[in-house]
């Protein structure tokens, strides 16, 4: 129970991650169709330029309070995301707005190997370490530990989902964003200026996606140039198992998603341990009375498995997502 | 005396690849006319709409609105000037409530106070909006999405509305109410370029009319003419002469 428990707390933390990664994703696709595989390596970058701007802090004025140098380093990171994505957007892939659906796809995996190369030429092939600014603090919950960091990042994701969801629900801005959804040409009709719009979703994915990056670098404590591609694969995943194009998907595939790495991250060993079996070599049976009656066939590690194991479901079983109506029919 | 021209269009052709589906027309619009377009199917009289409002791009000719040329304009500027369109099939946002409709609707216009005032306005002018308020668009019939496309072009208070076959798959007594709010708003002082296929109603309405045949404009004048025209009551109104 305890492991359970244990579980869902870190499945909600880094769900939270993905669910504000996947909001990037589902709203570009929902306005336009494409799905921008670089928005990955948004993440990373609003992460590798939140770090080094923390750690320039650091150098320079200690003094400062933790928190300014944090919210120092979100703030850049933010700012250099937003211009990477609104750029992105105008030079990539406007030109290509009327082009067959694959060529704006390959050039998002062509701008998301740009942008990996971008960050290797900057912060090189290495590990880069995030400085313990807060130490964690673990509180108990129900024989759970849910650290401080954990809480916040939950609750910081929930804050700016729910300001998504009031942006997009109330303002004009976001109604206009429902209407280009729905029929650019008629948006058109209504005066809405269309670029000003797709600009406006790549501009919050990329602010969402500066928040997340500062968030995983905070919580794994590391960051990478590579970083991107699977966080930003698993976060394509789970906006698919949400029904990509719909936001309150996004966040539910999200969460969902983090939760069902966890779990299976939490569970594989003891479901994949062969000491229970009858038949066993004497070997293995000598191995199970060394290692306390645990040899398992797949350890922790392969938690990254059971992201593409839900994708495959989805894509067979549900191709249109839990939340999703229409089934994808674009690329 | 002649009032000014809202609209002209001078030798117009607009083309989807190779398929010319407007093959330079002339057609004017003055300040305060109701004009018809009328037309077999595939006439083109949608393709010349949207090569006014810029959906489709123009091979040749010019578009004067309002003074100035716009040939080529995309259509979000054109409503900002007061050129309003109701799209062929309403092309209501389905997911979005009456009221968010109307709200894009007035999307081009920043005073709030007014915007608040015009729907109520509409809302006096097609009673069923209001009732329905909240309710997704999607959920209306056709009639009813006939009447919040248009409620929602007016909430952008035009000069000029184009209105692409407004009584398409409706039933008599929905057309009747249709062709009574396009007369209202007419009366309140809208310029109105009027698509149909219903040409009776639409000469029997409109001040002047043009006939478009395959791409080409081959009759023009004044509707009460037009509708005692033998050529028109043979081919469009259905009677043997
Ligand atoms: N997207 C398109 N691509 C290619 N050809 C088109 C396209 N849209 C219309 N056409 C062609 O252009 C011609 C004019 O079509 P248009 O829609 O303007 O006719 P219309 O007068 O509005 O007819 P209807 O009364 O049926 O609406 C037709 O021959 C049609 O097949
Ligand atoms: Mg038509």
């Amino acid at each position: 129970m305890e492991t359970f428990l244990q579980q869902i707390i870190n499945g909600l933390t880094l769900g939270s991650v993905y669910a504000l990664v996947a909001l990037g994703y589902t709203m570009v696709y929902g306005i336009i169709g494409l799905i921008n595989f670089a928005h990955g390596e948004v993440v990373m970058i609003g992460a590798m330029v939140a770090l080094s701007v923390i750690t320039g802090l650091l150098g320079s004025h200690a003094s400062l309070p933790a928190v300014v140098i944090i919210l120092a380093g979100l703030f850049v990171a933010i700012l250099v995301c937003v211009a990477i994505a609104y750029s992105m957007e105008k030079i990539a892939y406007r030109p290509l707005r009327s082009a067959p659906r694959l060529a704006p796809l390959i050039t998002a995996i062509g701008m998301s190997i740009v942008l990996q190369n971008v960050a290797l030429m900057v912060w090189g092939r290495n590990y880069r370490t995030f400085p313990t600014l807060i130490t964690p603090t673990p509180h108990i919950i129900f024989g759970a530990a849910m650290t401080d960091l954990q809480m916040l990042i939950v609750v910081l994701a929930a804050l700016l989902m729910g300001g998504l969801v009031l942006i997009v629900q109330r303002t004009r801005l976001g109604i206009a964003m429902r209407a280009t959804a729905q029929n650019p040409q008629v948006a058109g009709l209504m005066g809405i200026d269309i670029n000003v719009i797709i600009s406006a979703a790549f501009v919050i994915g990329a602010a969402l996606a500066a928040v997340a990056g500062l968030m995983v670098m905070a919580y794994y404590g590391i960051a990478h140039y590579y970083m991107g591609f699977l966080l930003g694969l698993k976060a394509f995943t789970a906006a698919v198992l949400g029904g990509i194009g719909n936001l309150a998907g996004a966040m539910l595939g999200g969460l969902l998603l983090g939760i069902i790495e966890a779990l299976g991250a939490g569970y594989i060993g003891d479901v994949s341990n062969v000491c229970g079996l009858s038949s066993l070599s004497d070997a293995l049976q000598q191995k199970c009375a060394d290692n306390d009656g645990q040899v398992s066939l797949f350890g922790s590690n392969y938690q990254d498995v059971f992201a593409f194991f839900v994708l495959i479901l989805v894509l067979i079983f549900r191709p249109s997502g839990l939340l999703g109506e229409r089934v994808a029919d674009r690329a | 005396m002649a009032a000014p021209a809202l609209l002209e269009l001078t030798r117009l052709e607009v083309a989807y690849g190779g398929i010319h589906a407007v093959k330079g027309i002339d057609l004017i619009v003055r300040q305060g006319e109701l004009v018809c377009l009328i037309g077999a199917n595939g006439a083109g009289k949608t393709t010349t709409l949207k090569g006014i409002t810029g959906l489709q791009p123009v091979k040749a000719g010019k578009i004067v609105y309002d003074g100035a040329d716009v040939t080529g304009k995309p259509a979000f500027q054109l409503v900002r000037k007061g050129l309003s369109m109701v799209p062929e099939g309403r092309g209501v946002f389905g997911a979005l409530t009456i009221e968010e409709n109307l709200a894009m609707g007035a999307y081009s216009r920043r005073d709030r106070v007014a915007i608040k005032q015009d729907i109520e306005r509409v809302f006096g002018l097609f009673p069923r909006l209001k009732e329905r308020r909240k309710q997704t668009a999607g959920t209306l019939s056709g009639g009813e999405q006939q009447m919040l496309a248009m409620a929602r072009a007016i909430m952008s208070r035009p000069k000029l509305l184009l209105l692409d076959e407004p009584s398409m798959g409706l039933a008599p007594l929905m057309v009747q109410k249709v062709f009574e709010t396009i007369l209202t708003i007419a009366a309140e002082g809208v310029t109105i370029l009027l698509i149909e296929q219903n040409a009776k109603l639409a000469l029997e309405v409109s001040h002047r009319g043009y006939v478009m045949e395959s791409g080409t404009i081959t009759l023009s004048g004044d509707a009460r003419q037009l509708l005692s025209d033998p050529k028109v009551r043979e081919a469009y109104l259905g009677e043997a002469v």
